[in-house]
């Protein structure tokens, strides 16, 4: 069975990537995703606060405590070479390269513009083969409109489409205004591809301590909804590679991504749950599934289900929200 | 050959030289040498090359007597080896020193000289150290500034190496060692050119090899000993000129030339002074001025002063001297004279007996300086020299202070000055942590390196460790500076703190047209009358300039908080003008790209926009013509403080010290207790406020308080009429003890630090606000009066009677009063929780034997301490004796004690009859096991005495013993014996001592603060650091695991050994601490105690030691031998699992995380292998609880 894709550019194997998250910060594990059929890996990412936050960290307990004492005018052994930056990151793209075949999609959530930049450079010189823009932000500030919020992000992908020949996707979350204005907006601004959605951290609260805690949930099949809907929405309709992710937990939810428009489909929580040879299980299905249902390849069905090709693409808008209602009933 | 000028420290120089020289490096961390040692081990984790393209071996030993012998292997295996060290560290090392000098081995030890413990401790600056070394063998060579330390470092080495004794090359602690200074630095070449190959082949061929094998080290008796140590005197004889011979070449080399003894003065001197050390740097200043007035003065700086060379001595002097001033840093007492003022009464006396002296017999005068880095001024030289002027001049004096028991001080003008006009002065104030200090080592870097001036740099500290002043003095100008001591005509004073205008009159040494620069949150209109009455007047009278700027706001603004190191040092060459200011703020932001380049780009930043935001901030203030302030300095002491305390101590806390007269000073080191709460420091910004409706009255606060500065009180309800207004108190909840009971929680927002330990802690959470807790933060200024005389409304409530608390409780226990309180701890210190709580629980019964550290410093570094006493007087008996001998100092207590003990036991039994046989009985059959034991015991001894005092008055004929047995009465009550220190000491340089009194099976306990690194000195590392943490001399990260104390001590069966962490179960450190004290036998608790060494955040360390525990590094348990005599398990492990990663708990630590930054690989290796230790730690652990008992 013909699985192939093309995403950002790459031509993969199959439409299965293992999404940015805590698995492919250890190199084993991400052998063991080549192993079990997965086409590419998106890596974690590289937080720019994260590296000033912890250099600014060692920076205060190293400094506050220095030259307050006669006996002790410091208190480290402080080394001359020191990789304050994203030297790990950096280093841990080129072992990928070396060790592995996959093609390497890095992730990077920037805080300045500079910062975006300097490390998608930086990125680019290590070696990765894509570049997935993981605009992570929680819109709180009072003072800024959903119209300066939807600038930054287009300002960021212009700064980054100007500095890196890389291939560049967005990650986006849900929460627009115009989702559909948003995606072609970034498509101007130089995105080649979007992944749909971003997956926002809900924190919870401990009653038992009165504190709010980051409890983090995995994704379950319910979420996959969200992206579908876009994904179908958007398919064939802006110019750049749609890749689905959230809820994503076996070859079916990965034929109605493809047949909504998706080129790839991103999974993680399905991954943490099951272990990395979900992957082998969820390839070995699809083909199953599309033998089958005598499918020749995936690009035969991709979009099928989308706005664009669907029967009644009223389905897929609001007009049909009393209609959902009343089926719940 | 031009040599690049570099501006460092004397310790760097010598450091420089020996890493480059030598092979393998043994080092053990003691100040002010520390700093030698921790240069090499970063050189060689960096792995920079010795001369011969190797890096040297760098290894660290247990104490100073260990690397003293890992140095007398490595040469006899003929490696060229050096080491470091100073004081004590240099008395350890003795022993070798005799063996290396008897077998003639070249090795140089470097040693910034350092005044030895007697009456008290002293890590500053003297000769006392060097001066007990000189029957040893070895020569010594004497360096008085940092560019001799340079140069004198690389021709000992090459002496050593021809002459084949041993070198000590020293240089004064502190005032060389730690004073950076714009030096010439020695090339690779001349290190080379210097010590040869041939050198090296001939030192490398005398080793012990069995491929040519030989007998070294022999015993010898009475027949042959002598001749057998009468060999070496050729290679004595020679020695003096190989060095001169050195030092020739040396100058062939550099163009500076030394000698054996350099004169510098008059060619016709009469009053010639002696001496040697960075003294004599100053004395040379003095004979310059002198000279310039007509005076017949001169000065000998002696460089080689073992083997003393007679000759070269003698024709060192001008022929026209009649009399010598011979100056000795070191007191023998009871010697003829101290030890160089011997050697010249003896030089001269033989030769004038052979008939050779080259000029008629001089006076010859001895005095004694500078002893523990006491300034020694122009002034008292000028003293000095005036002294030898007199008829009868004074003998055996002493210059500097004010000797008024023996009369041996000489007068001096402190008014006398000789500063060059051309050279700049300046004098900033800081606190510890703003890095004023490392600024202006920076500033003095770029002046040094950017400019032709000369440039010195010397830093005061006072001794606390929490909200310490430092006084940074800085000299710069176009002449060669001498001046070894202390700035007082500053031109410029800064002061980066204003609270510190209220306590020192920083002004006094500014000269006339000086400038002031003040970092304050004052606007320019309000400045002004901002000022305490003697600032303004200064600034008035002395025509200053005033400038100022609010560093704080800029730091804010760019994201440094609170350091104002970059702004404060633009704002100084702004303006001082030493540079043009566009240079200056080039030079400034390239120093800060070389300070901070490796910690990321963003600090680098924060410091650029600091620099560039500075100059907007930074105002001239035009000063009025009139005073208006009418605010005085604050007494240094209440009013109502003892005698002693307003004589002594409160003088110290001023800053007056040095005019304490020796008749004021204890005879035998004895001081007072409990004087901490006379000296209110008034440091934190913010205090902790009690909401009492909020508060659940657990008293968690209160034990984890590590100034005792937050505290709980029950008493009768009542007793707060005539509190004052503000004064809050509520109903007990517990009705433990009744209905009626009202309970105060109440802080000392004088003393406290500000640390927000007790705020982290607080379980209680305010319903409306959950970010609110039962207690919380707030400004200390508003509310400073308020809650002082609430403190004191506090302290007059009668403290709860402790026979009926049950103390084994958190809680309860916590209403025992502190007998340590308001110590110089670090804010947020995680060792003196610990040390409160056993002066809580046994203080009032309490001997304390404290090992070196920082336990000893926080504990007894004066001016005040914060043991202290209760309303009955008693209180924790204190001592430090070293660092070493710990163990063995507390077990000396205890055999004294239970001598003591027995003794009046046997004389109550002997005496039964006289009086009474129930007392007897009851009094020699005690319990003592709880509170009530120990006071129905001391009520016991009450009435012994008072019948003792019946039989005395009545005439008994038992006189004798009744006199003996009133001075051992006391001793019938329970006294426990506490011997303290950190992991330093317990693991490393008194383990030997430890481990034999655990073996002895007498009633002592010991408590380890574990802080798994030498805090004191400044974090290096300890056989307790673990595995992958970074400490000084384990750069690279530990790579071997930690030392299990506890299991080695329970090998002995008989002790009683805990591990506790009050952060991870405070009821079980509580448990644990009763419990190890019941025990009658010998008890270890080693407990965990974040540290500031640790790079974490103070104020959250309890959660620290929760993660330890958590992740199973640190385990709970105890080990109760009683527990094995009930046919038990004795061995109780109390954690609850391994909860979370090991990683997870190491990395909230900058001492762990700082390795992924610098060795990336190396840190993933170390935190696996670590992780393996401590899950086949703790299995091991869960093993031997799940053991069944025999």
């Amino acid at each position: 069975m013909d699985l192939k894709t093309k995403y950002l550019g790459l031509e993969l194997k199959n439409p299965i990537i293992p999404s940015a998250g805590p698995l492919s910060a250890d190199i084993n594990t991400i052998k063991q995703m080549e192993d079990a059929g997965a086409a590419a890996v998106v890596l974690y990412s590289l937080f720019e606060e994260q590296i000033e936050h912890e250099a600014l960290e060692i920076y205060h307990h190293t400094s506050k405590v220095a030259d307050s004492s006669a006996e002790a005018t410091s208190y480290f052994a402080e080394p001359i070479d020191y990789k304050a930056g994203p030297e790990d990151y950096l280093k841990h793209i080129q072992k990928i390269k070396e060790t592995t075949n996959l093609p390497v999609i890095a992730s990077l959530n920037g805080k300045s513009l500079g910062g975006w930049t300097e490390y998608a450079k930086q990125i680019q010189q290590a070696g990765a083969d894509a570049l997935e823009l993981n605009i992570y932000r929680l819109a709180t500030d009072f003072n800024q409109s959903s119209l300066d919020i939807e600038k930054t992000y287009l300002d960021i992908v212009r700064a980054v489409r100007n500095e890196v020949t890389l291939p560049i996707s967005v990650k986006l979350g849900p929460f627009f205004s115009s989702v559909a204005w948003m995606a072609k907006e970034l498509e101007k601004a130089g995105a080649n591809g979007l992944v749909l959605f971003n997956r926002f951290y809900q924190p919870d609260i401990d009653l038992d301590t009165l504190e709010v805690v980051p409890n983090v949930l995995l994704s379950t099949p319910m979420a996959m909804r969200l992206p579908l809907r876009w994904i179908a929405m958007l398919y064939g309709r802006v110019n750049v590679d749609l890749a689905a992710t959230s809820g994503i937990y076996n070859e079916k939810d990965v034929v109605k991504m493809v047949m909504a428009g998706a080129q790839v489909t991103q999974v993680l929580s399905c991954l943490l749950k099951f272990g990395v040879g979900h992957i082998a299980d969820m390839l070995t299905r699809l083909n199953y599934w599309l033998e089958a249902n005598e499918y020749e390849s995936l690009d035969q069905m991709r979009g099928s289900m989308s706005y664009k090709n669907v029967a009644d693409p009223a389905q897929f808008e609001r007009a049909n929200y009393m209609k959902v209602l009343h089926s719940y009933k | 050959m031009i040599r690049k000028k570099v501006t460092i420290d004397g310790n760097e120089a010598a450091a420089y030289v020996a890493f480059r020289t030598n092979e393998v490096i043994a080092i053990y961390p003691i100040t002010p040498s520390s700093n030698m040692g921790e240069w090499c081990d970063a050189w060689a984790a960096e792995n920079k090359k010795n001369i011969w393209g190797e890096t040297p071996s760098v290894a660290e030993l247990q104490s100073e007597g260990g690397a003293s012998g890992a140095v007398h292997g490595a040469l006899q295996t003929g490696a060229l080896t050096t080491t470091f060290t100073a004081s004590q560290g240099l008395l350890l090392m003795i022993p070798n020193m005799f063996k290396i000098a008897g077998e003639l081995t070249s090795t140089v030890f470097h040693v910034s000289a350092r005044a030895i413990a007697a009456q008290a401790l002293s890590i500053f600056g003297d000769h006392s150290d060097v001066m007990s070394t000189r029957s040893t063998g070895f020569a010594m060579l004497s360096s008085n500034s940092v560019q001799e330390v340079m140069d004198f470092a690389l021709i000992s080495q090459a002496a050593t190496l021809e002459a084949r004794v041993p070198f000590l090359h020293f240089f004064d602690g502190f005032r060389t060692s730690h004073e950076v200074m714009k030096i010439e630095q020695l090339t690779e070449d001349d290190m080379r050119a210097m010590v040869t190959d041939e050198m090296v082949f001939a030192h490398r061929q005398r080793a012990l090899t069995p491929d040519a094998p030989v007998l070294r080290g022999t015993a010898q008796n009475p027949d042959v000993y002598f001749q057998g140590r009468e060999t070496v005197n050729p290679f004595y004889n020679v020695c003096p000129d190989i060095v001169q011979a050195q030092m020739d070449k040396f100058a062939q080399l550099t163009g500076r030339q030394y000698h054996l003894f350099d004169y510098f003065g008059a060619p016709d001197a009469e009053r010639v002074v002696i001496m040697m050390g960075s003294g004599a740097e100053a004395a040379e200043e003095t004979v310059e001025y002198l000279m310039a007035q007509g005076e017949k003065v001169g000065l000998l700086k002696v460089h080689l002063y073992r083997p003393f060379s007679i000759n070269h001595f003698i024709d060192a002097l001008p022929k026209t001297v009649k009399i010598l001033s011979i100056l000795d840093r070191t007191k023998e007492p009871g010697a003829a004279g101290e030890p160089l003022y011997l050697d010249v009464v003896n030089a001269i006396s033989e030769r004038y007996n052979e008939g050779t002296l080259p000029f008629a017999y001089p006076k010859i005068v001895g005095g004694r300086y500078g002893l523990s880095s006491k300034e020694f001024t122009p002034a008292m030289i000028k003293a000095v020299y005036d002294e030898a002027k007199k008829d009868k001049p004074k003998n055996h004096y002493t210059v500097g202070i004010n000797d008024d028991v023996t009369h041996s001080s000489l007068e001096f003008d402190p008014n006398f000055s000789v500063e060059d006009p051309s050279t700049f002065c300046g004098m900033f104030y800081g606190l510890g942590a703003d890095g004023t200090v490392g600024a202006n080592k920076n500033s003095i870097k770029i002046i040094g390196e950017g400019t032709d001036f000369y440039a010195q740099g010397y830093f005061v500290y006072d001794s606390k460790k929490s909200g310490s002043t430092t006084v940074s003095h800085l000299r710069f100008g176009p002449k060669k500076l001498r001046s070894t001591y202390l700035v007082n005509r500053a031109q410029f004073i800064a002061c980066h703190v204003q609270v510190f205008l209220e306590k020192m009159d920083m002004l006094k040494d500014a000269v006339e047209g000086a400038t002031f620069l003040l970092n304050t949150k004052a606007t320019k209109d309000d400045v002004w009358n901002s000022l305490p009455m003697t600032v303004q007047k200064d600034l008035i009278q002395k025509k200053m300039k005033f400038y100022i700027i609010d560093a704080y706001k800029v730091a804010d603004e760019v994201g440094l908080g609170g350091r104002i190191n970059s702004i404060m040092q633009t704002c100084f060459f702004a303006i001082s003008k030493i540079l043009p200011k566009e240079e200056a703020i080039g030079m400034i932001k390239t120093a800060i790209k070389k300070t901070y380049g490796a910690k990321g780009d963003k600090i680098v930043q924060m410091n650029f926009d600091a620099v560039d935001k500075t100059l907007a901030n930074l105002f001239e203030i035009e000063v009025p013509a009139e005073v208006t302030s009418t605010t005085v300095l604050k007494p240094f002491v209440p009013a109502e403080a003892p005698e002693f305390i307003q004589e002594v101590t409160g003088q110290i806390i001023g800053g007056f010290g040095d005019s304490i007269p020796v008749s004021k000073m204890p005879i035998d080191g004895t001081y007072p207790t409990d004087t901490a709460k006379w000296e209110k420091r008034n440091i934190a910004l913010e205090v902790p406020v009690w909401d009492p409706a909020v508060c659940i009255q657990c008293n968690k606060c209160v034990l984890v308080c590590p100034h005792a500065a937050i505290r709980a009180k029950i008493y009768d309800e009542g007793l707060t009429s005539g509190a004052p207004a503000t004064f809050k108190a509520v109903k007990f909840k517990a009705k433990d003890f009744g209905d009626n009971l009202s309970y105060s929680l109440q802080v000392a927002v004088e003393d406290c630090t500000g640390c927000g330990l007790c705020v982290d802690v607080c379980p209680a959470k305010n319903k409306q606000e959950t970010r609110l807790k039962a207690i919380n933060m707030a400004d200390q200024l508003p509310i400073r009066e308020s809650e002082a005389a609430n403190w004191e409304f506090f302290l007059n409530l009668p403290e709860f009677d402790r026979t009926k608390l049950n103390v084994g409780a958190v809680k309860d226990s916590q209403f025992l009063q502190p007998l340590f309180e308001f110590s110089g701890a670090c804010s947020g210190c995680g060792e003196t929780p610990y040390v409160k709580l056993v002066s809580q629980l046994f203080g009032d019964r309490a001997i304390v034997a404290n090992a070196t550290g920082c336990s000893s410093i926080y504990g007894g570094n004066l001016p005040t301490t914060p043991w202290a006493k209760n309303k009955d007087g008693r209180g924790p008996a204190w001592s430090n004796s070293l660092f070493e001998d710990n163990a063995e100092f507390g077990f000396g207590f205890r055999l004294a004690i239970d001598k003591h003990n027995e003794q009046a036991k046997t004389i109550l039994m002997k005496l039964s009859a006289e009086l009474g046989d129930r007392l007897v009985l009851d009094l020699v059959n005690a319990q003592q096991i709880d509170e009530a034991g120990i006071y129905e015991q001391r009520q016991r001894v009450v009435a012994l005495k008072s019948k003792i005092e019946e039989l005395l008055q009545a005439g008994s004929d038992k006189k004798a013993d009744l006199e003996h047995l009133l001075s051992l009465a006391d001793y019938l009550v329970k006294k426990s014996v506490w011997i303290m220190g950190g992991d330093g000491w317990a693991y490393d340089i008194g383990y030997g001592g430890l481990d034999h009194v655990l073996a002895s099976g007498k009633n002592v306990n010991v408590l380890v603060l574990d802080t798994e690194v030498y805090s004191n000195t400044g974090g290096q590392c300890s056989k307790s650091t673990p595995r992958g943490a970074v400490a000084k001399f384990a750069a690279g990260g530990k790579p071997m695991g930690k030392k299990d104390l506890g299991l080695m001590a329970m090998t002995y069966g008989n002790v009683y050994v805990a591990k506790v962490a009050m952060g991870a179960n405070d009821a079980h450190t509580v448990k644990t601490f009763l419990e190890a004290e019941a025990y009658d036998g010998p008890s270890l608790i080693i407990a965990y105690s974040h540290c500031i060494a640790h790079g974490i955040n103070m104020e959250t360390g309890m959660k620290n030691q929760k993660a330890a525990v958590d992740s199973g590094h640190w385990q709970l348990y105890r080990y109760n031998p009683d527990t094995a005599r009930e046919g038990k398990n004795p061995f109780r492990l109390d954690s609850k699992g391994i909860k979370i990663p090991f990683k997870d708990y190491a990395y909230l630590e900058t001492r762990y995380k700082m390795l992924t930054k610098s060795h990336p690989e190396m840190a993933a290796r170390l935190i696996e292998e670590a992780q393996k230790d401590v899950t086949d730690r703790y299995k091991m652990y869960e093993q031997m609880a799940s053991d069944k008992a025999e």
